[in-house]
């Protein structure tokens, strides 16, 4: 079994109204659900907007702690699973429903098998 | 090739293990002579060639030589197996939706078609460490983010089938392309989609659009030899001299028709190999059944309209109803799509100078002829992006 990071990518700005998202995180519920039953579902997180992040980079022996996130750009990721699959199919499949459900992109990356080095 | 990457999980050992073998065979054979079943001694060769090999490194450190000695021994070692099964099991591989169009296009012609990495380069006017770079991405991507050997299920094999048709019928126009580059590179590139399409018509005989496309490549094919003039100009169907027209590719080819649309599953693919064969029925192109042809063309954009099958619609329009109709067809499409397209302008041309505006007409010429040039490196650009 393989592991894969499933990202949603969202635009910046103000999330949609509530009553957009109330049934968007139904369905995205719903997904979280059948991954959950079908012992594919590893972790998920949702993510606070990109300017309550804190970057910190090593250099010269000391730390340096800069307000903001690491990349600027016109959208972040707002929120991820990492699931358990067979294969890609079986990942694409999972990120095909996730897609529709948060009616937003989402990102499928291999994660690397620490086992396998 | 696609047995040993079934065995081994691993497209690069495979590969590395067949080049091995092949070389063990060459020294071999000459003395001994050839086994009796070559193809059956090569994979067994290569397997054990590998193992050996992987059983090298595993010992040093390679976790990954490890997973895929693990791999091979899950796999049963029939070695006169079911070939045809895991090439076909490659080919869709090859052309998975989550790699791109161009490495789905030399991921096939290098595993499954007999090119080298210098041919591929060479017929698609990129250089050889660029596409060898491309291969060495898609291979890491097809092991690293885990896309399977395996034939698709049911419910999602007809999309994915469409797309191991799109790069089989890819390859075979970017040889077809005849306006530029090295014309034999080229030829090679037809020889192999025909090939591709020949083992897919065998590996899927109840799929009509995979035969359709094998009837459509080879009635294609069929004129290649007509559609150049002497000095090397591009001559379309009407001027053709169709006694060069390659009898025997067309008699397959309809035969083939005939057989995928008795099924009453029509698709573009038959379609469009109904159509080339209703051409290729006619011995002058006087006797071309062209209502036939814009039935099939109203077909064709019902099942797939696009552009290009509504400008090769009004070409029929223009022999029923005459010239002034497809050139108002013609000049309703989206400009924007098909200006790049020479055959566009080609179209237009031969409508104006039917209608005797010779100065437009000769505007048209000249803007196909501007466009034909390099229609190879564009349709190398159309699939690089």
């Amino acid at each position: 079994m393989k592991q894969y990071l499933l990202s949603i990518y969202q635009p910046d700005g103000d999330p949609p109204a509530p009553e957009v998202l109330e049934p968007i995180m139904r369905d995205i519920s719903a997904v979280d659900q059948a991954m959950r039953d079908a012992g594919a579902w590893v972790f998920t997180g949702g993510l606070h907007a990109p300017d309550t992040a804190t970057v910190l980079r090593a250099a010269d022996g000391d730390v340096l702690v800069t307000d903001g996130p690491y990349a600027e750009g016109k959208e972040h990721v707002g929120g991820f699973w990492i699931i358990r699959a067979a294969d890609l199919d079986e990942a694409l499949a999972w990120a095909r429903r996730a897609t529709v459900a948060c009616t937003l992109p989402v990102e499928v990356r291999p994660m690397v098998d620490m086992a396998e080095g | 090739m696609a047995v040993l990457a079934r065995v081994f999980g691993d497209i690069d050992i495979a590969e590395d293990a067949v080049q091995d073998a092949f070389a063990e065979a060459a020294r071999r054979w000459p003395r001994s002579g050839q086994p009796p079943s070559p193809a059956g001694w090569i994979i067994t060769t290569a397997r054990n060639r590998a193992i050996d090999r992987l059983r090298r490194e595993a010992a040093r450190t390679g976790k990954h030589a490890q997973a895929a000695l693990l791999h091979a021994d899950e796999q049963p070692g029939e070695e006169a197996g079911p070939v045809d099964d895991d090439r076909l099991r490659l080919m869709f591989t090859c052309c998975h939706p989550a790699l791109g169009r161009a490495a789905q296009v030399a991921l096939t012609l290098r595993l499954l078609g007999g090119l080298t990495t210098a041919e591929i380069a060479h017929a698609f006017l990129v250089p050889e460490p660029t596409m060898a770079q491309r291969l060495v991405r898609a291979k890491a991507k097809i092991r690293d983010a885990g896309i399977p050997y395996r034939v698709p299920a049911e419910a999602d094999l007809p999309g994915r089938l469409t797309g191991v048709l799109a790069v089989v019928y890819l390859i075979f126009n970017e040889g077809y392309t005849a306006s530029s580059g090295d014309q034999l590179a080229r030829a090679d590139l037809c020889t192999e989609a025909i090939r591709l399409g020949r083992l897919l018509a065998r590996l899927m005989p109840d799929e009509p659009e995979v035969t359709g496309l094998l009837a459509l490549m080879l009635l294609t094919e069929s004129r290649r030899t007509a559609r150049t003039g002497p000095d090397g100009a591009l001559v379309l169907l009407a001027g053709q001299d169709r006694t060069r027209w390659d009898r025997s590719l067309i008699a397959e080819g309809q035969s083939l028709v005939r057989q995928c649309l008795r099924r009453g599953r029509p698709g573009p693919y038959q379609i469009q190999a109904a159509i080339s064969a209703v051409h290729s029925d006619a011995p002058v192109a006087a006797a071309t059944g062209w209502d036939q042809i814009l039935t099939l063309y109203d077909q064709l954009l019902a099942v797939a309209p696009s552009p290009v099958a509504a400008l090769n619609r009004a070409v029929a329009v223009a022999e029923v109803d005459g010239p002034a109709a497809a050139l108002a067809l013609v000049d309703g499409l989206p400009a924007a799509s098909l200006d790049r397209y020479y055959l566009f302008h080609a179209i237009r041309a031969d409508l104006l100078r039917r209608l005797g505006r010779r100065a437009e007409a000769d505007a048209a010429y000249r803007a196909a002829l501007a466009r034909s040039g390099n229609a190879a490196e564009r349709a190398h650009l159309a699939l690089a992006k």
